[in-house]
């Protein structure tokens, strides 16, 4: 009798342990999750900074690129991601702010509503390159805009349009309802309370959301280089109608040829396009800080 | 005898004030279509070129085919090659990223507290944020000589281990957050009522919280998948352009989107076939990764009506 209930309480007591331990250790086995993506960020950065830094120049910015590594630079691939990004910002935001007021504020037909969401989720999941290819056929040979500024824009708008309008609405469902209702019950109508109530609150927000989405468009290099292809321009762009190369793409340009020089150069031109990167992210992340107070009553 | 109560110009400025109203509703509506057309186009173009590819490739040798010589003189249109390697790059980097995604959700939503969340959650952004061409370089430069050669023998400079580990660190942003925000999702009651029968920490988050968050995991981990199989720089640049029907990670393989990304570099003529063949393979493509993201979208659908 004894015995059993002794026997019962040492097995017992040793599950519980068993658990106590696993209750410790749980976290410290999850935390090893983060160690993957933390020492590849950690290492990556070390190794662009370690073979990059010594080729850091102001001529990587100001030269064209050149069969010698050491006179080469990135002037054209620079020009060419401003003039292609910031047209395709022109096209993306605005459409993609519209987007998000219909999803959030206007639409009143919950299937048209529920259609478009999922539309644009399906949108989202679409491989880039595929969107080059959709650009390459259509912008490219079928309307006839050859391989140019113009088709690379369009086909960059339509890519990160999924997330600029998921983050304005996202940014619209943070104002509180009784502010919207509140104007609605004063007789304003739906473009008054758009107007003088959503916009102003929601804007700050909606351009985080662009800046961090125009830094994607910054980076993708696939359907840019399906529409391009991998050019040698040795010229500043004067129209949107001239062919271009970006900034990843010249990197791409630059990693795959097998001398060191090249390894170099193509480091130092990582380090530039991930400071502008950096910049732009920490200019969004200060924008949502600074307005962060501002979006509650 | 009608007496005028409101003038003519105040009701005038209500109608103009209803009609801009009007015009504003179809304004947003035709902007937020644009992506339901853009996925009409995507279609259309896809399906418009690989006619004139299926006009010359039988579609029986394009499906069934093991050997993909497209740039070469002697052309066999066997997709399978292209297919395996960008399997198994994808299954490498699922292997990658669901241990590491799900540990680092787990241990965002249930362990970590605000201080450690916050840094930590801005560093799996920046992985999402970082350029794949960076990634790329790094796989080439790095994961390849320093990592794999010491520790695998038989590997090459291409590989599409490198590959795949890299779109496995890639696909973990997507992972963790969409994870998190499933498991964050499940009611705090549950948690409660565990507690409450005298379980502990670590049963409450495994066997209370963790199943029932378990279609939102699900569903990213689909999605992680469609954007692993869509990465195009990485393979292009750490994968190798060698056509390869096998399923030794340690070889060079091209992916569907490596061959494309060659093809495209090549600069190959508007209307020949190595130029339709792109779109063969990109509708392939398309057609896996949307069906995945349907279903994907799907199982968020039903989890999301359950709480």
């Amino acid at each position: 009798m004894a015995d059993t209930v002794l026997g019962l309480g040492w097995q017992e007591s040793r599950r519980v342990r068993w658990k106590k331990t696993l209750d410790k250790v749980a976290p410290i086995l999850l935390s090893f999750g983060l160690f993957i993506g933390i020492a590849t960020v950690a290492s990556l950065l070390i190794t662009v900074a370690t073979t990059g830094g010594d080729r850091l120049s102001w001529t990587l910015i100001t030269e064209y690129p050149h069969p010698n590594p050491a006179n080469a630079g990135m002037r054209s691939a620079i020009l060419g991601t401003i003039w292609t990004v910031g047209l395709s910002a022109l096209i993306c935001v605005p459409l993609g702010i519209a987007a998000a007021l219909y999803l959030t504020a206007w639409s009143e037909n919950k299937v048209i509503k529920r259609f478009i969401e999922i539309n644009i989720a399906n949108l989202a999941g679409i491989p880039s390159v595929v969107f080059g290819l959709v650009g390459l056929s259509l912008l490219t040979y079928g309307l006839g805009l050859g391989r140019s500024i113009i088709a690379g824009a369009f086909t960059l708008a339509v890519m990160t349009l999924p997330l600029v309008t998921v983050a304005a609405a996202e940014a619209v469902k943070t104002i509180p309802e009784a502010l919207i209702h509140g104007a609605y019950s004063l007789g304003a109508t739906k473009l008054q309370v758009t107007r003088y109530i959503i916009l102003p609150r929601a804007l700050p927000m909606m351009m985080t959301g662009a800046i961090l989405a125009i830094s994607r468009a910054i980076g993708e290099a696939a359907p840019i280089l399906v529409i391009s292809g991998l050019l040698f321009i040795r010229q500043d762009p004067s129209s949107i109608f001239d062919r271009f190369t970006v900034m990843p793409l010249q990197i791409y340009n630059w990693v795959s040829r097998p001398q060191v020089a090249f390894q170099e150069l193509s480091s130092a031109a990582i380090i530039v396009l991930m400071l502008i990167l950096l910049s732009m992210n920490s200019a969004a992340i200060a924008l949502r800080y600074r307005y962060q107070r501002r979006l509650t009553l | 005898m009608q007496q005028q109560v409101f003038s003519e110009t105040l009701l005038e400025s209500v109608r103009r004030r209803q009609r801009a109203s009007k015009t504003f509703n179809y304004i947003f509506l035709t902007a937020s279509s644009v992506a339901f057309i853009t996925i009409i186009v995507i279609v259309g173009s896809l399906f418009y070129e690989s006619l004139f590819f299926f006009n010359q490739v039988s579609v029986v040798e394009f499906l069934t085919g093991t050997e993909w010589t497209v740039l070469f003189v002697d052309k066999k249109f066997g997709i399978w090659p292209l297919m395996t390697a960008t399997a198994i790059t994808s299954a490498i980097a699922l292997l990658v990223a669901v241990p590491s995604g799900l540990a680092t959700a787990i241990y965002l939503s249930e362990y970590a507290r605000p201080a450690i969340r916050r840094p930590v959650k801005s560093i799996i952004e920046m992985l999402a944020g970082i350029p794949t061409v960076v990634y790329g370089y790094f796989a080439l430069y790095f994961i390849s000589p320093n990592l794999l050669k010491q520790l695998i023998p038989g590997v090459g400079i291409h590989n599409a281990l490198a590959v795949g580990l890299m779109i496995g660190v890639l696909i973990i942003p997507i992972v963790a957050s969409l994870s998190e925000d499933a498991l964050y999702a499940v009611p705090e009651d549950f948690r409660q009522a565990a507690y409450a029968l005298g379980a502990r920490k670590v049963d409450v988050v495994f066997r209370v919280v963790l199943p029932a968050a378990l279609s939102g995991i699900l569903a990213s981990i689909i999605l992680a998948f469609t954007r692993a199989m869509g990465e195009t720089m990485i393979a292009a640049i750490a994968g190798g352009f060698r056509v390869i029907f096998s399923f030794d990670p340690r070889e060079a393989m091209q992916t569907m989107t490596s061959f494309i990304a060659q093809v495209a570099t090549g600069d190959a003529p508007h209307g020949t076939v190595e130029y339709q063949s792109i779109f063969a393979v990109g509708l392939v493509l398309f057609i896996i990764t949307f069906v995945f993201n349907i279903i994907a979208i799907r199982v968020v659908k039903k989890w999301q009506i359950r709480y």
